[in-house]
């Protein structure tokens, strides 16, 4: 008899279902928030802190303003842009965990173009610069693609590290040949002509790019969803085996996904400094490209749950501000979205197996 | 002090490698087992905070390397349950190891930022071996840890390769269901494997922070965590070559400052902007974990063949 033992006599076993369960695949991920926010309540209490507060700062600070609310909407544009990037390319077992490398390679390119071409009609730079932020986000997404298509090697290890070397090149440029000469020395590049900066929404920070990314989510979904293509690529992900025997170019299809998903990453980093910051300048993501693992595990790396999952954890992002700004311990807006992710890799389980509780003799005594 | 610029080079490239060492020995661990883990960057983080903090409280730094063992255990436990017992995907829960671990270390540490160590970890010369022209100096004026990773080369080497129970850790890697049926624990295997890789990236995020830094700083491991494990690759499963990879990385690491240091003495290189210098140990990782595993996939050695894959002993 295998399993857990509990008490006497008793051992929890798992059983397997007899096939996937559709309804528990939805709870999961809200039992697994729930859990999380428990989890790190009871953290807190352990570390000395009032959790209740701290989840009422974090509340108060998406929900307490129009403000703080309109700052969610601008954060949850990097993260669903890159929670798609992120997506299209887990659901071909693809690991690309260089979103973030790939937003600043985005970026760089879409702010050489205001930079040194930005001058003119503002629809034609803007479309410039939407073209050279996903053609580097793309580029940068290939790098890593082509020796995996070629020769298996590990994409997980090297598009993480191209993300050092993106910040790293990013940060050459703002300290060094495109620091703004008027700048008073601060690593930041020239601002931004106005025909080079997205329009916004009213008199908030809300920009363009919110529309990019639902236009992009709803793409995405046709591409995946309604043509042959993405059906090739549903199929590598889930078999790559059966995928082969059909006559399918797997190396082929790596390197148009890695594109696509570092393209979409591209077009997150172009309209942050587009949209944004209006300049390019370091720090310029907050981890968007990691936190878009999660928004697009959480979302079942389906697009539309994604909308969905990156304005929650844009929230979370901006109660973490609203945290840092009360003196209190931002660092555990990571801790709840790393807890987030184990609740749901746990749940995960309960798709495909039932939890028996069983006598030692084997007799079910209860599920 | 007047040794030839390389043996000074070689020598802060051990140090340098020291980190690195003790993460890709537990990597090579949990991987023989079967068990990917992607979360090695946060066991070390969490591994260096809590090595930090139980030395500035207890004023002892072997207080701290046990804190950051048996953190680096719980993170290891963690992975194991969702990765060995739940079944969970372990390229997942690597990364969700990685965030939560970035976040706690950040949390923890948050009050103790930047004070100095009180008991650095501080070279020892070894008698003797020390006396060994260039080598003496290169291997055997650091400190205990430095030592202390040499003998776990050598305990990691022989237990995997010369003992029973290394041979069923590399059984359970290779071919989880036929160990099963050896009646080996493949369960009890992988998460020994596990929690014991975890302690070690643990001990390799200690040694930044108490003898390599020595102090705290949110993110102190600038992706360390994640060299470590395409060194792993790069030493095909091996502690020796884990050794050398680790001290080559190191070396890397250390020349950016070494070139930096030499000012006008380091010709055209003086020329290069500290950023690029920076990129040098990522590009390099890069550019070794190609030109390896297309050598490797030529040659069919190393990967563990059950690598990545829950074991259900239902679906034998």
């Amino acid at each position: 008899m295998s399993g857990l033992p509990l008490g006497r006599n008793r051992v929890i076993t798992l059983e397997k279902r007899g096939g996937f369960s559709r309804g528990v695949a939805l709870l999961v991920p809200v039992f697994s928030i729930v859990c999380a926010v428990i989890g790190g309540g009871l953290f807190l209490l352990a570390a000395g802190y009032d959790p209740v507060e701290i989840y009422l700062t974090m509340l108060s600070g998406v929900f307490g303003s129009a403000y703080g609310l309109s700052e969610t909407v601008v954060k949850t544009i990097p993260l669903l842009l890159c929670g798609l990037a992120v997506s299209v390319a887990f659901r071909m077992q693809l690991w690309n965990i260089g979103a973030e490398g790939q937003l600043y390679m985005g970026a760089v390119a879409a702010s050489w173009v205001a930079l040194f071409h930005g001058e003119g009609s503002p629809v034609v730079v803007i479309a410039l610069m939407l073209l050279a932020g996903a053609a580097a986000g793309a580029l940068w997404g290939l790098i890593p693609a082509i020796p995996r298509a070629l020769f298996k090697v590990n994409e997980t290890i090297t598009t993480l590290m191209l993300n050092y070397v993106a910040i790293l090149f990013s940060d050459y440029l703002v300290y060094g040949p495109w620091k703004d000469p008027k700048g008073m020395n601060f690593p930041l590049s020239a601002v931004f002509p106005d025909s080079a900066i997205l329009p916004h929404f009213g008199d908030t920070r809300i920009h363009l790019g919110l529309v990019f990314g639902l236009i992009a989510a709803v793409l995405l979904y046709i591409v995946l969803w309604h043509t042959k293509w993405g059906y090739e690529v549903r199929v590598i992900g889930e078999s790559p085996v059966a995928a082969r025997y059909a006559g399918m170019n797997i190396a082929r299809n790596i390197l148009l996904v890695m594109a696509l998903s570092g393209g979409l990453a591209g077009i997150a980093g172009m309209a942050e400094v587009s949209g944004i910051t209006q300049r390019l300048q370091p720090n310029l993501s907050s981890g968007y490209g990691y936190t878009a693992i999660i928004v697009a595990w959480l979302g079942r790396l389906n697009p539309f749950a994604i909308i969905g999952v990156s304005f929650l954890m844009a929230g979370l992002l901006v109660g973490g501000y609203n945290m840092q700004m009360s003196g209190l311990p931002a660092a555990i807006v990571s801790i709840l979205q790393g807890a987030i992710l184990f609740f749901i890799l746990g749940g995960d389980i309960l798709t495909k197996y039932r939890i028996r509780i069983k006598n030692t003799r084997g007799i079910e005594v209860a599920e | 002090m007047n040794d030839p610029l390389v043996v000074v080079i070689l020598s802060t490239a051990v140090i340098a490698g020291t980190p690195l060492l003790f993460a890709a020995l537990g990597e090579i661990l949990a991987e023989r087992s079967g068990v990917l883990n992607l979360g090695v960057e946060g066991m070390m983080l969490v591994g260096a905070v809590s090595g930090y903090i139980a030395t500035l409280l207890t004023g002892n730094h072997w207080a701290g390397v046990l804190a950051a063992l048996a953190a680096g255990g719980m993170m290891g436990m963690i992975h194991a349950f969702i990765s060995v017992s739940l079944r969970g995907n372990q390229v997942v829960s690597g990364l969700a190891l990685t965030i939560f671990g970035t976040g706690l270390s950040a949390f923890l540490g948050k009050s103790y930022i930047g004070q100095p160590v009180p008991d650095v970890f501080k070279p020892v010369t070894v008698p003797l071996f020390s006396q060994i022209p260039y080598l003496g100096k290169i291997f055997f004026e650091h400190d205990a840890l430095v030592y202390l990773s040499y003998i776990f080369v050598i305990v990691i080497w022989v237990l995997v390769f010369k003992t029973r129970w290394g041979l069923n850790l590399r059984a359970v890697g290779e071919n989880p269901a036929a160990a099963d049926s050896m009646g080996i624990p493949v369960y009890l295997t992988r998460y020994i494997s596990v929690v014991s890789g975890g302690m070690l990236a643990g001990l390799g995020g200690a040694y930044l922070s108490l003898a390599y830094a020595p102090t705290w700083l949110e993110n102190m491991t600038a992706g360390r965590g994640w060299i470590a494990v395409a060194l792993v690759i790069f030493a095909v499963w091996h502690p020796w070559k884990a050794l050398v990879g680790s001290y080559i990385f190191g070396g890397v690491d250390a020349l950016g400052f070494h070139i930096q240091a030499m000012g006008e003495k380091a010709l055209f290189l003086k020329d290069v902007s500290p950023f690029f210098l920076q990129m040098l140990p990522y590009i390099l990782t890069i550019i070794v974990l190609i030109l390896v595993t297309s050598e490797t996939k030529k040659r069919r050695v190393g990967t563990p063949a059950a690598l990545g894959l829950p074991y259900d002993r239902e679906e034998r």
